[in-house]
């Protein structure tokens, strides 16, 4: 498992208090693990802020599952 | 006409996580004032706080009990301490299952006096150092007052009304007062009433210290600052926690074999219109309210055997106590009258709610707790049983909680057993 991977795992575990077993990379931040919108909004700041990545409205609205936001930050980090 | 009995009871204080333990270490005359651990308090002029422990503390507060680790993460400590408390009251009540009808009967009054301060300036600090986009999108409604009544209707599905209160130190009180009529009126056959508190933050014991409210002059003997009609009384402590309790239709309760603690069978409420922070000289407002809520009773002087009073520790509580003389007559008709503030310190928006579960309790248990550190009381108390100390032993039929907050609001609520 990447780096990256265990960072975004680690921030979505503490963030919306699931079992680290369910953070699989295909699970749905929606319907698998119980986020909302606004949970949403949340962890893609902290992703923003352990990462030091920009991720626009416009691409945080397409990341729906872990593997989404590992891509992303992988794609995108300096 | 509806009558409104108490059938569940929850807390949240600096003496204990739950109803019972609160009330043992109250009885044993034990304190909940100690240094601040919140944070750092260098620079501050008060330096003690009644703090709700800890969950490794003997009888400490553990917040994943009966609220979700996401949520914690979300809003403000007082919200913690109000889901908990009110899921208490609902446990005790037998009321954690109920049918689709009753959810839609069932509302919540569960109000705060200040809100989510700590949150307020917490976030307003990411805001100055990082930007607009790092703020929180849980910011608002996890700082919201609301949000109690919101979050716990939410979790148990609760479809009446839905309604918080915000009259300072007065809350807890009229939260309960206000609930009771909506029963009475109709509107909901259970509520769950109350408030609660949590602003032991940098901002918060400034705020309070600046407003020369808090005490500031027992930072060495923090168990010893809360003390109500003494001489050398100087200020409130902060407290912090929750009281939540489960109102109910006597009918309602009754059909269904509900465990009865007491009826609420007066409310009285009035406007100081005098001053901001400081009581009416000749305590006019507490009176009028008192008065009140003896007549919705319907009993005389005599009738009360135990008041829980405001009694803050500061200059005011004495004009409280000639308050309560002119209503109740210059030896209270043979009421006690304590201040458990002395003991958990001032809850604020939560202390009307908690010290309305004390009478309920003192009823429960005919025994009137103590007013701590009362080693000199000061003038205008001769005659008058403060309960100085020591718990009592003694017939309570009918109790009466004070409760006033700055704006010059006042609420007085009266529990009689059934």
């Amino acid at each position: 498992m990447s780096d990256t991977a265990d960072r975004v795992k680690k921030i979505v575990v503490e963030h919306l208090g699931v079992e680290a077993e369910k953070v699989t990379e295909d699970a749905s931040f929606i319907d698998d693990l119980g986020a909302d919108s606004l949970d949403i909004v949340e962890l893609v700041m902290a992703f923003e802020e352990e990462f030091g990545v920009e991720i626009p409205d416009d691409a945080a609205e397409k990341i729906a599952t872990v593997s989404d936001a590992i891509k992303y930050i992988d794609e995108n980090k300096g | 006409m509806r009558r409104v009995v108490v059938t569940g009871l929850g807390l949240v204080t600096p003496l204990g996580a739950d109803v019972e333990t609160t009330w043992a270490n109250l009885l044993a005359g034990k304190s909940g004032a100690g240094p601040i651990t919140r944070f750092d308090t260098t620079g501050q002029k008060c330096l003690i706080a009644c703090e709700v422990k800890p969950a490794d503390h003997e009888y400490g507060f553990d917040a994943g009990k009966r609220v979700d680790h996401k949520i914690q993460r979300q809003v403000d400590p007082f919200i913690v301490y109000g889901i908990d408390a009110a899921g208490q009251a609902l446990e005790d009540a037998g009321l954690v299952d109920m049918d689709d009808d009753l959810k839609m009967r069932t509302g919540c009054s569960i109000g705060s006096g200040i809100g989510g301060l700590p949150g307020i300036e917490s976030e307003s600090i990411v805001l100055h150092e990082k930007g607009p986009g790092r703020v929180s999108p849980h910011f608002v409604h996890g700082r919201l007052i609301n949000l109690i009544s919101g979050q716990v209707s939410i979790k148990y599905g609760l479809m009446g009304p839905n309604h918080a209160v915000v009259t300072a130190c007065s809350t807890g009180a009229h939260s309960i007062g206000d609930a009771a009529r909506m029963i009475k009126d109709g509107d909901a056959d259970v509520m769950l009433a109350g408030g609660a508190e949590s602003t032991i933050n940098p901002l918060g014991v400034a705020g309070f210290a600046q407003a020369r409210a808090l005490n500031c002059s027992f930072n060495d003997r923090p168990t010893e600052a809360s003390r109500p009609y003494d001489k050398d009384r100087d200020g409130f402590v902060m407290g912090e926690g929750a009281g939540v309790v489960v109102l109910e239709e006597y009918e309602h309760a009754k059909a269904r074999g509900a465990k009865i603690y007491a009826e609420v069978v007066g409310y009285g409420l009035s406007g100081d219109a005098y001053h901001v922070t400081a009581p009416h000289p000749e305590g006019k407002g507490a009176e009028l309210a008192m008065r009140m809520a003896l007549r919705k009773a319907g009993l005389e002087a005599g009738d009360i055997d135990y008041v829980n009073a405001h009694g803050t520790s500061t200059m005011a509580d004495t004009i409280e106590l000639a308050a309560v003389k002119r209503v109740l007559g210059d030896d209270l008709s043979g009421a006690s009258m304590s201040s458990t503030k002395s003991a958990i310190g001032h809850l604020l928006g939560g202390a009307g709610a908690v010290e309305t579960i004390f009478c309920i309790l003192a009823i429960r248990d005919q025994i009137v707790p103590p007013t701590l550190n009362l080693h000199n009381p000061d003038e205008g108390t001769e005659g008058v049983d403060l309960v100085p100390l020591v718990a009592k032993k003694r017939t309570v039929r009918a109790a009466l909680n004070n409760s006033f907050g700055f704006g010059g609001t006042n609420a007085s609520v009266i529990v009689k057993a059934i």
